[in-house]
């Protein structure tokens, strides 16, 4: 079963194309590395996956469901989620109160101007169990922005989590950690089920490339080289791209 | 600690009358109720949703002026009350959806355009509005045959109302709806991408806040007996916007401080100084060099401080609870 | 036929006068993003200052108008440079205060000058009417048409063709970008302030031959200018100068022709822009 199908992406700002033609296809349950220097338009593929950016050409299907036409929001609800290069959380509320957002999004619950969300027992205990699972219920009441990058790093991957997606993109996850969070990220990851397809965007090859299963390298909008691992790190045009920067 | 400080509140609230000394003050504490219930619905948006509106005192104008209007051709009160909200709504959501296509700076350029736009009908359009004469009432509604002429009476019916508003914005604000609504201030994109409509959720804020305008323009004109022009002026909007940023945004009483700071300063301080109009302008500029996020947020921290301060014998900062 | 050709010339004329007062307010908000609301008090308080060196100092039109002027800039430079530089980005301090300065202002006029309306006369040689081609026209709305146009050439000069131009151009596509080349962001912040207040305030004295000046003239023109940035885009000195002529055109034919709806007929295109093309007609960024 494919999860994703992107199709002929095509995507222009201004005189500069950021996506020439992009067809890119992710099985179910697949865990794929998007590689490529900066500017190749990586996460710019993410936004139109997401619907943040609409494309000027081409198809973005999510499993049996074309998209392409679909507000991003809509797609959140269809199992779609996301995290982002730079953290954007809500830095004044608790760590708690960022989960429960989450959870929020997808369920009725957010039109209801009566309900008290503090008395939401469902919720909170989902909340805090999400946060106890990646190591932090005990600071669920801590503000985020006194916790530490990596604590808000694993914050933002248990939200896109508690969304209970099909498909989870990851952008640049590693970003700014240090090895010992970058250790705890990756044990994270590796909790994931298989019921949910993993796409990432990553920088860092030494805690990447075991964790893909089929890698795509992207250069100036184009899909590259696409393979294996072991394909895709031998292939002469993968080392041109980055040594030939 | 809380509940008690909200029952003396109502106490002291309710026994107005008895204390404050003449119905002159009765009739200043009926002002603050009805600027409050306007800043608090203009807070909805303001502190809430995040949109600064410097239109608001359009949508309270069109609810006094309909009720004026009908009353002067013969309707009833229940009639004209029943149009004024009807009608407030619809402009509120025609405004709505064209205010916002933007957000920040181009929501304040529209609304106060918005804003001026109903105003110079109300000013123009001479035949309906009688333009800077205004429009004058004669009589009050009297729910239940009970008088509201008296300024006791009149003042018991906006503190009801008053009340109930202020319990609506309580539980908004903590409601599932209201953390939505904060959160598409905070980070609009994160909030699209965890699943939030959130143009629907904004354009639902609107129309609580307009809802909020309408009640307070009813009471505005049945206060006054009187509606002119001059309330739906940019002043007007820009009035009621203070209130707001200066008593606090975002909290349930700053927009209440807010509308007993201005209209303290303009009905009972134009008494003893005759430039209160400056005073009011160098309040609000030292409110905004010192307290910045206004005067009830403001006050709470000096209070912690003075507290921690007091506690361990020199100065603490205190941590910043979440939320 | 002369109904429509002193139409005509009043719209110009106060397109003129509005160019005099938007322009800066373009620039500020163009450049620093702050919808800067103390602007109309600039303008009467440039009239103000400018009629009491005429009447009570005997000054002549021009150099009353001048210093008025200057004294509106450094005041506004004062005001930039203590009080909005802290401010940056906060949208609602930048209200609350540049609405608190204006309350100040309009008071503290109001105990100077008192409430009742102050006429200044047009300097002499521009006092009563040119004939034209068989036509007969005002003198001195003649020249605020001159002196508009002549002030945006000045202007369009300074913008395009030298570096303290080339560096609000930059500060006003990009203010971030403009930092990292070196732009002394803040100071020019403060002179593009003062710039924009004085030709507010030098735009007050200007026109009070025309409006005379009283209390509430500040909140009278503020929509105004308002309106006139938002049609011609925030930044742009062609945009500030044909919104001036376009709101100039409306308010006058407005209020002459459907009195009623003058406002109406004034913010409606405000509405219809704002919503269609957010950057107005010639703008770079949307507000």
């Amino acid at each position: 079963m494919t999860a994703l199908a992107i199709q002929q992406l095509d995507k222009s700002f201004g005189g500069l194309r950021v996506a020439r033609g992009i067809d890119l296809v992710v099985e179910a349950g697949e865990r794929r590395l998007i590689i490529g220097p900066n500017g190749a338009g990586k996460t710019t593929l993410f936004s139109l996956i997401t619907g943040e950016i609409a494309p000027d050409g081409g198809s973005v299907a999510l499993f049996d469901d074309d998209i392409t036409r679909m507000p991003a929001r809509r797609r959140a609800h269809l199992g779609l989620a996301r995290t982002y290069q730079i953290i954007t959380l809500f830095p004044k509320d608790t760590l708690l109160h960022n989960l429960l957002l989450s959870l929020l999004g997808l369920s009725r619950l957010r039109w209801n101007p009566c309900a008290r969300l503090a008395k939401q027992d469902a919720l909170q205990q989902e909340a805090r169990q999400r946060l106890a699972e990646i190591g932090l219920g005990h600071i669920a009441d801590r503000p985020l922005a006194q916790t530490s990058y990596g604590e808000r790093r694993r914050v933002e991957i248990a939200m896109a989590l508690a969304q209970k997606p099909r498909v989870l993109l990851l952008d640049e996850p590693f970003a700014g950690l240090s090895l010992e969070e970058r250790r705890e990220v990756r044990a994270l990851l590796a909790t994931v089920p298989r019921d949910v397809t993993i796409v990432m965007i990553e920088h860092d090859m030494d805690v990447a490339l075991d964790f893909a299963d089929r890698i795509t390298v992207m250069h100036l909008g184009e899909i590259v080289v696409e393979g294996a691992r072991a394909e895709v790190v031998a292939d002469p045009r993968t080392r041109e791209i980055y040594l030939g920067e | 600690m809380k509940r008690v400080g909200w029952a003396v509140a109502l106490i002291v609230l309710a026994a107005v009358p008895l204390w404050v000394g003449g119905s002159f003050y009765v009739n200043i504490v009926s002002q603050i109720l009805i600027a409050a219930i306007f800043a608090l619905g203009l807070d909805i948006l303001v502190g809430y949703a995040g949109l600064i509106s410097l239109g608001h005192a359009g949508l309270f104008g069109i609810a006094a002026y309909t009720v004026a209007i009908l009353l002067e051709h013969g309707f009833g009160h229940s009639v004209a009350i029943i149009a004024a909200l009807g009608m407030t709504l619809a402009t509120t959501m025609l405004f709505a959806v064209l205010a916002l296509r933007t957000t920040g700076i181009g929501f304040i350029m529209i609304t106060l355009a918005l804003g001026q736009l109903l105003w110079g009908l109300g000013y123009r359009w001479i035949d309906l509005t009688h333009g800077d004469n205004g429009v004058s009432g004669t009589s009050r509604p009297m729910p239940f045959n009970i008088s509201l002429d008296s300024a006791d009476h009149f003042y018991y019916a906006t503190l009801l109302i008053f009340v109930a508003v202020l319990i609506g914005m309580a539980i908004l604000t903590g409601s599932a709806f209201g953390a939505s609504l904060r959160g598409t201030r905070d980070q609009p994109r994160r909030m699209t991408a965890l699943g939030f409509d959130v143009w629907t959720i904004r354009f639902i804020a609107c129309v609580m806040s307009g809802l909020c305008s309408a009640v307070a323009g009813i009471l505005f004109f049945y206060y006054n007996e009187f509606i002119s022009p001059h309330a739906l002026a940019l002043s007007a909007s820009a009035e009621v916007l203070l209130m707001v940023i200066a008593g606090g945004s975002g909290t349930l009483l700053g927009p209440v401080a807010g509308a007993a700071l201005v209209v303290i300063m303009k009905s009972v301080m134009s008494a003893y100084i005759e430039r209160w109009n400056f005073t009011l302008g160098a309040i609000f500029v030292l409110i905004v060099l010192f307290m910045p996020e206004g005067l009830v947020p403001g006050s709470r921290r000096l209070v912690r401080f003075l507290l921690a301060a007091a506690k361990t014998g020199r100065g603490a900062a205190p941590a910043r609870s979440g939320g | 036929m002369s109904l429509w050709l002193v139409l005509t010339v009043n719209s110009i004329a106060f397109g003129g006068l509005l160019f005099l007062l938007s322009a800066g307010f373009s620039l500020i908000f163009g450049l620093m993003r702050i919808p800067n609301l103390t602007h109309g008090s600039f303008f009467m308080l440039g009239a103000y200052f400018g009629a009491s060196f005429v009447i009570w100092g005997s000054a002549p039109f021009w150099l009353a108008a001048i210093i008025g002027a200057v004294l509106v800039a450094l005041l506004g430079g004062l005001l930039e440079r203590f009080v909005l530089r802290r401010l940056a980005g906060q949208n609602e301090a930048q209200v609350l205060v540049t609405l608190g300065v204006s309350f100040m202002i309009a008071d503290l006029c109001l105990m100077e000058w008192s409430g009742d309306p102050i006429s200044v006369e047009a300097p002499s040689p521009l006092q009563g009417v040119a004939r034209f081609g068989g036509l007969i026209f005002p003198t001195y709305r003649i020249a605020i048409i001159l002196l508009a146009l002549i002030v945006a050439v000045a202007l369009w000069a300074l913008i395009d063709g030298t570096r303290l131009g080339a560096m609000i151009r930059a500060g006003v596509d990009d203010p971030q970008m403009a930092r990292i080349c070196g732009i002394r962001v803040s100071t020019l912040f403060t002179v593009v302030f003062c710039l924009g207040a004085g030709l507010a305030g030098f735009a007050g004295m200007i026109g009070s031959p025309i409006l005379s000046i009283y209390p509430g003239l500040d909140s009278d023109m503020l929509p105004l200018a308002l309106v006139v940035v938002i049609l011609g885009g925030t930044g742009s000195l062609l945009g500030s100068l044909l919104g001036s002529f376009v709101v100039g055109f409306l308010y006058n034919f407005g209020q002459a022709l459907l009195p009623e709806l003058a406002y109406f007929v004034l913010f409606l295109p405000m509405v219809l822009i704002l919503v269609m093309r957010p950057q107005g007609l010639f703008g770079r960024r949307a507000p």
